[in-house]
């Protein structure tokens, strides 16, 4: 997890705390949170896109052959995507667990 | 070429405002401020000026309408009184916190308890410590050059904090004045465009009102009440600059006739005019009186109130507020605060006077002044005192 | 009806792949409601200025000096964001006007939570909406106070436990029916007014490209599911969603200039109300019979909303 830079000085401080840097929520790696993570057997995937459309994060892509997977330093492991593959190709593993 | 003309002061208060090509404008009407609203409406109207009005339903909406205005670039304007001001207390330290240079013309009335729509100064007081410029003007030429001053100062890029300039209501308000506006021309001459910081708009996408943990808070905060201090150095600058323009002249501090004088009054307002003479009357029977007149109260301007009360033995401090329970009146507490590390400073004596509308004359100032003579030889018992109670 | 199913499937392929509101937020895990914002910003695109009201998704995407949103983005206070959206529409409208911003339409999108929405931000709402300004309002509605804890709102169902209303010997827990919030705006005459959920997000984001076109106030009421103040699996968020709407508890439905519109995803026969309720530990107090009153309440909503969608005329 990457570690919050906090401005220094008081002299840092944006005016009015304003942030300029669009999406630098980015910075803070949430995947820290999970207990479980999702693992995509791609015989079973369809490549519908469902898990990607149903992810809160927005954190599951397609790679260049369409299969899916989630960016895993972000990934709270809610475990939506898994619940709601169709063909079931999804399944939430704990973390750690040897998943391969 | 501006000239003189009798106008009621909201009326003018309006024109103003209308002179300094406001872009939006959302307000809603309270007595005794309503005819500002009104007039701004009308002049909208008319097509005089190219704006948008919001006939927002309330205060707080009327502020925060106004705040989201301004995070666009518009240039943006309220006014409001007492139970207004209390509606919208919420947002005003967002304002100032977010540095949206917004201009609000208070019509200074008392708060509630029991409902009373006449003058004091209890409702800008109760917002003390909102973080927002605050001055006081005495009569309607003040309260039209300070109401066009205050875009300025708000807008400075050193600045960048929102405004309020107080003028009494139904004491100035409602009262028709010989007044001279200046003219377009020398208005845009003034006060140029404004070029805000930073914009709500997709072409630099920004966050506005983040949320601030606590351990950047008090960062945030020192850096609040700097901004708000260095301000002071933009106000004088913007005051000389008017000088220089339009020939009249403003301090934080205006003296009268108080360079040798062992009493001192201070007061706010417009009822420091009616001090005034006073001061005249007892002057002419020989006694050592001067005024002082605060036209600055936020960012409090202490170097100058040091040096005003430096040779005077006392000063009585009029307020036209007060904290319940506690020492008195506002102003004098901050006066007193102010001076109390100074080794040489006057007895600071406080009146409570005026409170919702209750009127103070020429003769009751008279009376003041005495008394503060006599608590030179007596000392006080009370910090402070209400004046002109039945029953006392 | 097979063909149309299948494209459903792959629909989501064919949406927006910009994410205007970015992972790293800190919502909780299998929140319906950053869903909610992921599919609203997707729908509303690149020229659109945010105005949220304080609550979950103001704070768990804006903590300084970082942002989750790539949109311009502002937060003033909780009863305001129908204000200052107001403000903000007022000032794009006067600036582009005046020349100082670029000449192109940016929507102007107020976002506030049930309780930001229908109870302390309900006055600058009905303002806001009466005003008739160019602004589009969403209510992302978790059905209580959530961001301070789970406490009960009018938007909070009938016998849902919340933590100010909470279920006990003496108490059903909330003891009032959801506030119609959707009715309220149609009683302004706001030209369009449609309730969503994310758990239909093709649907929530064509009804929210349709309101981003209207020059004027929109509203849309959109369900957004809660799993920790709703007690349900962090995975259960979609399936809460499709229930409600299955169960007619919260029909989609849409009124354009009045006129009712029930919204394709609405199924021919409502399933039992039981199927939702049972499933969510902020109603495992109800007893079959406090069930069955649910029941009857949404029937008879149900049958007056068909009644509205059969006979409803548009205003002009």
């Amino acid at each position: 997890m990457t570690q919050k830079k906090w401005p220094e000085r008081w002299q840092e401080v944006n005016i009015g705390c304003i942030v300029f840097h669009p999406a630098s929520a980015k910075e803070y790696h949430t995947g820290s949170w999970r207990a479980l993570l999702p693992v995509w057997d791609n015989t079973k995937c369809i490549k519908c896109g469902v898990c990607y459309i149903f992810c809160p994060e927005g954190c599951i892509s397609a790679d260049e052959n369409g299969y899916y997977s989630a960016d895993l330093d972000y990934c709270k492991g809610c475990g939506i995507c898994a619940h709601e593959c169709w063909p079931k190709a999804i399944k939430m593993v704990g973390e750690g667990e040897d998943h391969v | 070429m501006s000239k003189r003309i009798g106008m009621e002061v909201a009326i003018a208060v309006a024109e103003a405002v209308a002179l300094c090509r406001v872009d939006t404008i959302a307000a809603y009407p309270i007595t005794p401020n309503t005819h500002v609203a009104e007039h701004l409406a009308e002049i909208v109207a008319e097509g005089r000026i190219h704006a948008e009005y919001i006939t927002v339903e309330s205060e707080h909406s009327a502020m925060s309408a106004v705040m989201g205005a301004s995070a666009t670039g518009a240039r943006a304007f309220t006014a409001t009184s007492s139970q207004g001001l209390m509606y919208m207390a919420e947002v005003l330290p967002i304002a100032s916190a977010m540095r949206l240079p917004v201009v609000m013309v208070i019509a200074n009335r008392a708060i509630s308890g029991p409902l009373n729509i006449w003058n004091d100064h209890s409702d800008v007081m109760y917002q003390r410590d909102c973080g927002w410029i605050s001055l006081f003007a005495e009569n309607g030429q003040e309260m039209i050059d300070m109401t066009i001053q205050a875009f300025k100062i708000a807008e400075h890029q050193e600045v960048l904090l929102p405004v309020n300039v107080n003028m009494d209501g139904f004491q100035l308000t409602h009262m028709v004045e010989a007044l001279e506006l200046p003219d377009q021309g020398e208005v845009d001459a003034f006060l140029p465009p404004y070029k805000p910081y930073a914009t709500l708009h997709p072409d630099r996408p920004v966050t506005m009102g983040a949320l601030g943990v606590p351990e950047i808070f008090m960062e945030v905060m020192k850096a609040k009440d700097v901004a708000l201090r260095e301000a002071k150095k933009v106000i004088l600058a913007v005051w000389e600059e008017w000088y220089g323009r339009f020939g009249r002249r403003y301090e934080p501090i205006t003296s009268y006739r108080a360079d040798d004088a062992e009493i001192l009054l201070l007061t706010l307002g417009s009822v420091g005019e009616t001090a005034e003479v006073a001061v005249d009357e007892l002057r002419k029977q020989g006694k050592s009186v001067g005024l002082l007149k605060l036209k600055l109260w936020r960012p409090f301007p202490f170097a100058e109130l040091r040096q005003a009360v430096s040779g005077a033995r006392v000063l009585a401090v009029m307020d036209r507020a007060v904290s319940f329970g506690g020492p008195g009146g506002p102003v004098a507490a901050e006066v007193r605060s102010a001076l109390y590390h100074e080794l040489k400073r006057p007895l600071v004596l406080n009146y409570i006077i005026g409170l919702g509308g209750r009127d103070v004359t020429v003769e009751d100032f008279i009376n003041l002044a005495e008394r503060a003579a006599l608590a030179l030889s007596r000392g006080i018992e009370e910090p402070f005192e209400f004046y002109g109670v039945r029953g006392a | 009806m097979l063909t149309v199913q299948n494209f459903d499937l792959y629909a989501p392929k064919l949406v927006d792949k910009e994410e205007y509101f970015s992972y790293g937020h800190r919502a909780c895990q299998g929140c319906g409601e950053a869903l909610a914002i992921r599919l609203l910003c997707k729908a509303l695109g690149r020229d659109t200025v945010i105005v949220n009201a304080t609550g979950c998704m103001e704070v768990v995407s804006s903590l300084y000096p970082t942002t989750a949103w790539k949109l311009p983005w502002i937060h003033v206070a909780f009863p305001n964001a129908a204000s200052v959206a107001s403000g903000v529409e007022a000032g794009l409208k006067i600036l582009r006007q005046k020349g100082k911003i670029a000449d192109r339409r940016v929507k102007v999108v107020a976002i506030g939570g049930d309780g930001g929405t229908l109870d302390i931000g309900f006055q600058a709402l009905s303002g806001a909406m009466e005003r008739g300004h160019d602004l589009l309002y969403v209510c992302l509605d978790n059905e209580a106070y959530m961001n301070t804890g789970i406490q009960r709102s009018s938007a909070t169902p009938f016998g849902a436990s919340t933590t100010t209303a909470p279920a006990g010997k003496e108490s059903i827990g909330n003891k009032t029916w959801k506030k119609n919030a959707p009715e309220i705006m149609v009683a302004h005459r706001v030209p369009y007014v449609a309730t969503a959920c994310h758990s239909y997000p093709l649907d929530f984001m064509n009804k929210v490209k349709k309101a981003r076109k209207i020059e004027g106030p929109a509203y849309i009421h959109c369900l957004s599911v809660c799993p920790t103040g709703w007690r349900v699996g962090s995975e259960a968020c979609i399936k809460m969603g499709r229930l409600a709407v299955e169960t007619g508890i919260f029909p989609l439905y849409e009124v354009e200039n009045g006129k009712y519109i029930l919204s394709p995803e609405m199924p021919e026969k409502l399933r039992p109300v039981e199927d939702y309720i049972k499933l969510q530990g902020r109603f495992r107090h109800l007893r079959p019979d406090q069930m069955n009153i649910i029941q009857e309440r949404v029937n008879k909503d149900y049958a007056a909303l068909l009644n509205k969608v059969k006979y409803s005329l548009p205003w002009s």
